[in-house]
C-alpha cells in the first residue's frame, strides 16, 4: 500500500517535470502546426546553460532557470529562423524531418563543447523528508514548486497578456487571426522563444533530479511526446494533464516491469490513447 | 585501402536497401517511418538468431523478411488511421522500444554484449579477402534485384495507386481504391526490405548489438532519400551511395583538423550530417533525380 502511494507521489513529481517541456512542445505545435523534434536538443541546451550559470557563475537555481530560459529561447528562435522557417510551406512532415536534423546539429554542438561526461549541478545534499512511510527529497519538492510556478505563469501569460491572447487566436484559427490584424510572423517568433525556453527550463528541472549529459533531452523526448499526445496535441492544459497521467503511469509500471522499460510505457500510452481516443484527453482540433 | 573500399561499397548496398524501403513507404504512399532503425534491427536479430540456431543463411534471410513484414503489419495496424505527425511520433517510439528490448531481454539478444560469431556464408571456403569480394557482389545483387522489382512496382498500376493515395487519400478512396489495404501492404513490404537489409548487415559484420541500431541510421536514410529524390527508386539508391561516401569522407576531413578530442571529431561528423540534411531540404527538396511523373494514360475513345 505504502509502495503504491509512494509510486503515486513520485508519479506526480515526474509528471510535473515532464509537463514543462510538454507545454513548450504543445505551444509550438499549436501555433506552427508541426511536431518539433528539436525540443530534445532545446532541453539539453537549457540543462547545460543552467549548469554553466550554476556551477561556473555560482548562481542559485532559480536564477539559473532564467538563464536557461533566455539562452534556449534565443537559440530556438535563431534555429527556427535559419533552418525551419522557409520549409513551413512544404508541409508539417518536411519541417518535422528538418527538425530532426536540427536536433542532431544542436545536440552535437553541446557534445563538441562539453564532451560526453555526465555533470551534476552544485546543490546542497539534503536528507529525504519523511511523512509516515513516504519519502520526498527536498530537491524534488523545490523542482515541483518551481514547475508549478512556471506553469501558473504560463497560464496567466496566455490568459491576460496581449501576446498570450494573440497566440491563442492564431492557434485557434490562423486565417481569422490574420484578418484581425495579428502578425503571424511575430507570433511565431514569440511562440518559438517561449516554447523553446520552457523546454530548456524543463531540461534543467529534469537534470536537477539526476545529472546531465548531451543526451539528457533525447531521453525524455518520447515522454514529452507521449504527454502531449495523451493530453491532445496542441492543447496546453492537455499537456499538463497528459504529463501527470504519464508520470503516474510510468511510476506505477515500475512496480511490475524493469526500470529500463520506462520509455516503453510512454510508447504504449501513446498507442492506447490513439486507438481509443485519437484526439487525446483535451484535444479537439485533430483535423 | 582496397579492403576499406570494399567495406564501404558493401555498406552502400545495405544502406541502398534501407533507402529503397523508405522510398517505397514515404515516396510511394506518403507515410513517414521514423522507425527504420527498428526494422533494420528486427531483421538483423531475426537472421542472427535463426542461423545461430543452426538454420542456413538463406533461411535466416527468409526469417528476417517474414518477421520484418509481420512486425510492420503490427505497427501499421496500430497506426494506420493516424495523421502524418502522429505516425512519425509513434514509429520513432517503436524504434526506441525495439532497442530497449534488444538491450534488456538478455535471454534472447544477449543484451548490450550483442550476438557475435554470426555465420558468414562461405567465409571458411573463400578466405577473408575473397569473402569480402563475394559479399560485396551478393549485397549488390540483392540491391539490384530489389531495385528492379520496386522500379516495376513504381511504374505499375499498383505504384500509381499508391501515389494517388499519397497525393489525396480521400480522392483515392473515392475512386474505389482500398486505401487501408494498400497502406498495410506497402508498409509491410517496406518493413520487410528494411529487415532484409538488417539481415545482410548482421552476416556482413558477424556481430550485432543494440549500439548498431541508433536512431542516427534513420536520419542517414532520410538524408539519402531526400538527396537522391523522393519517389524514385533510382534516386533512393543513388542517395544512399552518396550519403555513405559523404559519411566516410567526413571521417578523413575531421582527421585533418588538429587538436580535437575523439568525441569532438565524432560530434563534428554528426553535425555535418544534420547540416547536410537541412541544406538538401532547403536547396534541392526534389533531390538529384526528381520523381518522374508519368502522363495519365489516354482513355480509349468510345467508338
Amino acid at each position: 500500500m505504502s509502495q503504491l502511494l509512494q509510486a503515486l507521489v513520485n508519479g506526480v513529481m515526474t509528471g510535473t517535470l515532464i509537463a514543462v517541456p510538454a507545454i513548450g512542445f504543445s505551444a509550438i505545435f499549436a501555433v506552427l502546426r508541426y511536431p518539433n523534434f528539436a525540443i530534445a536538443a532545446y532541453a539539453t541546451i537549457g540543462a547545460f546553460a543552467a549548469w554553466w550559470a550554476n556551477v561556473a557563475m555560482a548562481l542559485p537555481v532559480p536564477a539559473a532557470l532564467l538563464v536557461a530560459f533566455a539562452v534556449t529561447g534565443l537559440i530556438g528562435v535563431v534555429a527556427e529562423e535559419t533552418s525551419l522557417k522557409r520549409l513551413r510551406n512544404n508541409g508539417a512532415l518536411i519541417v518535422a524531418i528538418a527538425s530532426i536534423a536540427l536536433n542532431l546539429v544542436l545536440e552535437n554542438i553541446v557534445r563538441f563543447i562539453f564532451g560526453n561526461e555526465m555533470r551534476g549541478y552544485d546543490l546542497p545534499i539534503a536528507r529525504d523528508m519523511r511523512f509516515g512511510d513516504l519519502r520526498i527529497g527536498p530537491q524534488q519538492l523545490q523542482s515541483l514548486l518551481l514547475a508549478v510556478a512556471i506553469m501558473a505563469a504560463m497560464f496567466l501569460f496566455l490568459r491576460y497578456t496581449r501576446f498570450g491572447k494573440a497566440m491563442r487566436a492564431v492557434a485557434d484559427n490562423p486565417d481569422l487571426a490574420r484578418l484581425k490584424g495579428i502578425d503571424p510572423a511575430k507570433i511565431a517568433i514569440v511562440t518559438i522563444f517561449i516554447g523553446a525556453g520552457l523546454t530548456g527550463v524543463g531540461g534543467v528541472l529534469i537534470g536537477l533530479d539526476t545529472s546531465i549529459d548531451p543526451l539528457t533531452g533525447y531521453r525524455v523526448l518520447l515522454s514529452v511526446f507521449a504527454a502531449a499526445v495523451l493530453g491532445g496535441l496542441g492543447s496546453i492544459p492537455g499537456a499538463v494533464v497528459g504529463a501527470l497521467m504519464l508520470g503516474i503511469a510510468e511510476e506505477l509500471a515500475l512496480l511490475v516491469v524493469p526500470a529500463t522499460y520506462r520509455t516503453g510505457v510512454g510508447f504504449v500510452a501513446i498507442l492506447l490513447m490513439l486507438t481509443f481516443r485519437p484526439r487525446g484527453i483535451l484535444g479537439e482540433r485533430a483535423a | 585501402m582496397l579492403s576499406y573500399l570494399i567495406f564501404t561499397l558493401t555498406l552502400c548496398a545495405i544502406y541502398g536497401l534501407l533507402a529503397l524501403s523508405l522510398n517505397l513507404i514515404w515516396g510511394g504512399a506518403g507515410l513517414v517511418n521514423l522507425g527504420l532503425a527498428g526494422f533494420f534491427a528486427v531483421g538483423a536479430y531475426a537472421s542472427a538468431l535463426a542461423t545461430g540456431a543452426g538454420a542456413p543463411v538463406l533461411i535466416g534471410w527468409g526469417a528476417a523478411l517474414v518477421v520484418g513484414a509481420a512486425v510492420g503489419l503490427v505497427v501499421t495496424f496500430a497506426t494506420l488511421r493516424l495523421r502524418d505527425d502522429y505516425l512519425a511520433i509513434v514509429t520513432l517510439g517503436f524504434a526506441e522500444v525495439i532497442r530497449l528490448v534488444a538491450l534488456n531481454e538478455r535471454w534472447l539478444t544477449n543484451g548490450s554484449d550483442g550476438i557475435s560469431g554470426i555465420k558468414a556464408p562461405l567465409k571458411a571456403e573463400l578466405g577473408t579477402q575473397n569473402f569480402a569480394y563475394f559479399y560485396l557482389g551478393l549485397a549488390t545483387l540483392v540491391l539490384v534485384v530489389v531495385w528492379a522489382l520496386l522500379r516495376r512496382l513504381d511504374a505499375s498500376p499498383y505504384g500509381r495507386a499508391l501515389k494517388a493515395i499519397r497525393e489525396d487519400q480521400q480522392l483515392a478512396a473515392f475512386a474505389g481504391k482500398p486505401v487501408l489495404r494498400f497502406k498495410l501492404q506497402a508498409f509491410a513490404l517496406s518493413a520487410a526490405i528494411a529487415a532484409l537489409a538488417g539481415a545482410l548487415y548482421a552476416h556482413f559484420q558477424s556481430y550485432v548489438s543494440p549500439d548498431h541500431f541508433q536512431p542516427l541510421i534513420t536520419i542517414y536514410i532520410f538524408l539519402a532519400v531526400t538527396a537522391g529524390g523522393v519517389g524514385r527508386p533510382s534516386g533512393a539508391v543513388l542517395g544512399a551511395y552518396l550519403v555513405v561516401i559523404f559519411l566516410e569522407a567526413t571521417r578523413f576531413v575531421t582527421e585533418w583538423v588538429p587538436g580535437l578530442q575523439p568525441v569532438q571529431l565524432a560530434a563534428m561528423r554528426e553535425m555535418l550530417i544534420g547540416i547536410a540534411l537541412i541544406l538538401v531540404l532547403h536547396l534541392k527538396p526534389q533531390g538529384i533525380l526528381p520523381e518522374c511523373i508519368p502522363k495519365a494514360p489516354v482513355p480509349p475513345t468510345a467508338a
